[in-house]
């Protein structure tokens, strides 16, 4: 029954071709609050290519992580709808629209050919199972094997996201481990069934510097091994450098401007981005200058904007910005930026 | 060591195997390290055994009446005699034997009621916070009335409508108690399954009966357990003094509350009649608390393994 749902969501794609991996197209999310129309994600469209790392980079309710909440169908509904909008995967069966897709197949999808990985190892973990036992439930879970080949792969997996010992941290409780032994236990996880994308929400938020710095190394090494596309979800933008192919900069729920990541960093075209990048410390330039902030707030994601949703915060705000909307427009190769500053003026 | 942890596959395998034997020898280890746990599970096997053996622990039978040997002392004081070690009673019924058949009230009514009122109540908690939405409303609203209700007023309004019967207070016990079990379910799984690890189990393709079996379920044992226990300690009390006022059990059943009634009038005289069933009701309920709380660390293993 699950399969003749999943054609008939294959079916619906139609036959168009897909050179990347998975492919969001006019994704619409809003909440139903009762304090209103929560317009958390706008119309944003984006392409993950096959072994690639893709930043989305953005504030606190930038939509960011839902965007990628919606894709996975992790929203709870109500209040989260996703109004409209596609997202193509290229999966083992074919391509599918996850948003269409049955929760039987989408749990399928999840965990065996998308993984995912939290901002919080303190809490993503069940309290009361083993680490071991919550990888090899995964693996049985989607590979079908016995629970004893199950236990083998969790300790070798546990084994190559670099947890020492891992015969002893198979019977491990998460209480037991530091944060970021925990973090990478989400990693093993997440990439238990060798995936073909995941999904890392700041999984380094919670920790610290140098553990962050572990954990990237530890993706920057499954990266290379598995060859698995990333989404890298997070607001620090020096760690975006040394990790990621190319970046998404996100925007009260739109995309203002992607880029390849040196392209990024060298010649940033929109206005916001420019400002990002103004708030970062730096420590390769001589003179010491104060950090630059950006005047303003987010505009109120309860109300709906029919113009650009920076030109309040914005200096080089014109009058078109105040009556359109602007749309990515391509600035250079891989470049696209939403800005008519920077496309007309700039 | 570090050499040895790194190879995995068929050694490892060895390795990690855990056999029955083992888990058994460590729950004992958990037990020998935990001393009042040990005194609650010696306390209640002690309870249970009589229940259970009653007939073998005691040459007499509970109705037995010796009108030429009443309200003889316990054997300790003067006027007592090893035939009767905890003394008679008005009837001259031996107070030991009655003692002994009256655990099996007392643990009856505590178990069974706690056992159904368990399971109605986690049935409804669960289905209130899972479902959600107009059933909740319709599950709760009742459930909160009930405890917004005097307990023990509202538990004698039933009583002494239905009459007295062992299976009466059985079921009293397990409806009335039901509404608490409802309420803390629906508590914990409302929070579980909003918990970031239900939310990362969901991500990495767990369904929702995997959800509720492997994650809400195992998160629930802990206060459950911890519940469960108190309710029966607090049971025995209310068995006791249901008995007391003369709504529990027929006066012929020996059960604890009873033996306090009927010793009431004679308190200043012969105070052994009260004595003895109280100390028994106070052994009891401190050897189920001490067993919950060894059952509500050992079913954590944040607890279970700290040093405390």
């Amino acid at each position: 029954m699950f399969q003749t749902r999943a054609r008939a969501a294959l079916a619906d794609k139609g036959d168009q071709d897909m050179t990347s991996i998975l492919e969001g197209k006019n994704l619409v999310t809003k909440f139903h609050t009762v304090d209103g129309v929560v317009n958390a994600v706008n119309d944003v469209s984006f392409s993950l290519e096959d072994g690639e790392t893709l930043a989305i980079v953005g504030e606190s309710g930038s939509g960011k992580s839902v965007s990628m909440m919606s894709i996975m169908g992790l929203l709870p509904s109500p209040p989260a709808k996703v109004e409209s909008g596609q997202a193509l995967f290229n999966s083992k069966d074919g391509i599918v629209d996850l948003i269409k897709l049955p929760y039987e197949t989408m749990s399928d999808i999840r965990g065996g050919q998308i993984g995912f990985v939290f901002q919080d190892p303190g809490t993503s973990l069940n309290p009361i199972l083993t680490i071991g036992k919550q990888i090899s439930e995964t693996l049985t879970r989607h590979l079908g094997i016995s629970g004893r080949e199950a236990k083998d792969k969790a300790v070798s997996l546990l084994a190559e996201v670099g947890i020492p010992d891992p015969t002893l941290r198979y019977d491990a409780f998460p209480f037991q481990l530091s944060g970021g032994m925990r973090q990478r236990a989400m990693i093993a996880i997440a990439v238990a069934c060798t995936p073909r994308i995941v999904i890392a929400a700041e999984p380094t938020t919670a920790l610290d510097v140098t553990i962050q710095a572990q954990i990237v190394s530890l993706f920057k090494q499954l990266r290379a091994k598995m060859g698995v596309s990333t989404i890298w979800i997070t607001h620090d933008l020096g760690l975006v450098a040394g990790l990621a192919d190319r970046v998404l900069v996100m925007y009260a729920g739109q995309i203002l401007e992607t880029a390849p990541v040196d392209e990024l960093y060298e010649n940033p075209k929109h206005p916001y981005t420019v400002g990002l990048l103004g708030a970062l410390p730096r420590l390769d330039t001589q003179e010491s200058k104060r950090l630059v902030s950006i005047d303003g707030t987010p505009p109120d994601s309860t109300i709906p904007i029919h113009h650009c949703p920076f030109a309040w915060r914005c200096t080089h705000a014109f009058e078109r910005c105040w009556n359109e909307k602007p749309a990515l427009a391509s600035v250079g190769e891989k470049h696209t930026v939403a800005c008519f500053y920077a496309v007309e003026k700039g | 060591m570090a050499n040895k942890s790194i190879t995995h596959g068929a050694d490892s395998r060895l390795e990690i195997e855990v056999t029955f034997k083992d888990r058994l020898a460590y729950l004992g280890r958990l037990l020998w390290r935990d001393r009042t746990g040990i005194l609650g599970i010696l306390i209640f096997i002690t309870v249970v055994i009589a229940a259970l053996f009653a007939e073998l622990l005691t040459p007499y039978q509970p109705l037995d009446q010796d009108l030429h040997a009443s309200k003889m002392p316990p054997m300790w004081e003067e006027g007592g005699s090893p035939e009767h070690p905890l003394g008679t009673d008005n009837l001259g019924r031996d107070m030991m034997a009655r003692i002994i058949y009256g655990a099996r009230v007392s643990l009856g009514v505590s178990f069974f009621g706690a056992i159904i009122a368990a399971a109605i109540g986690v049935f409804l908690g669960a289905v209130a916070a899972y479902v959600g939405g107009r059933w909740d409303e319709i599950i709760m609203a009742p459930v909160n009335l009930v405890l917004s209700l005097p307990y023990l007023l509202f538990v004698v309004f039933i009583a002494s409508v239905l009459g007295s019967s062992l299976l009466n207070v059985i079921l009293i016990f397990g409806v009335t108690n039901s509404p608490i079990f409802a309420r803390v379910t629906r508590g914990e799984v409302l929070k579980i399954r909003e918990s970031a690890y239900v939310e990362s189990a969901i991500s990495a393709g767990a369904s929702w009966w995997r959800v509720l079996l492997f994650l809400v379920m195992p998160n629930l044992v802990g206060p459950l357990v911890t519940l469960i226990s108190f309710q029966i300690s607090a049971m025995i009390f209310y068995e006791a003094g249901l008995g007391f006022i003369g709504l529990s059990v027929p006066p012929t059943v020996p059960s604890w509350g009873n033996m306090l009634a009927e010793g009431r009038r004679y308190i200043a005289n012969y105070p052994w009649l009260t004595t003895m069933p109280g100390l028994a009701i106070m052994y009891t309920s401190l050897g189920m608390n001490l067993l919950g709380d060894w059952l509500r660390d050992v079913s954590d293993p944040r607890t279970r393994r700290s040093g405390r």
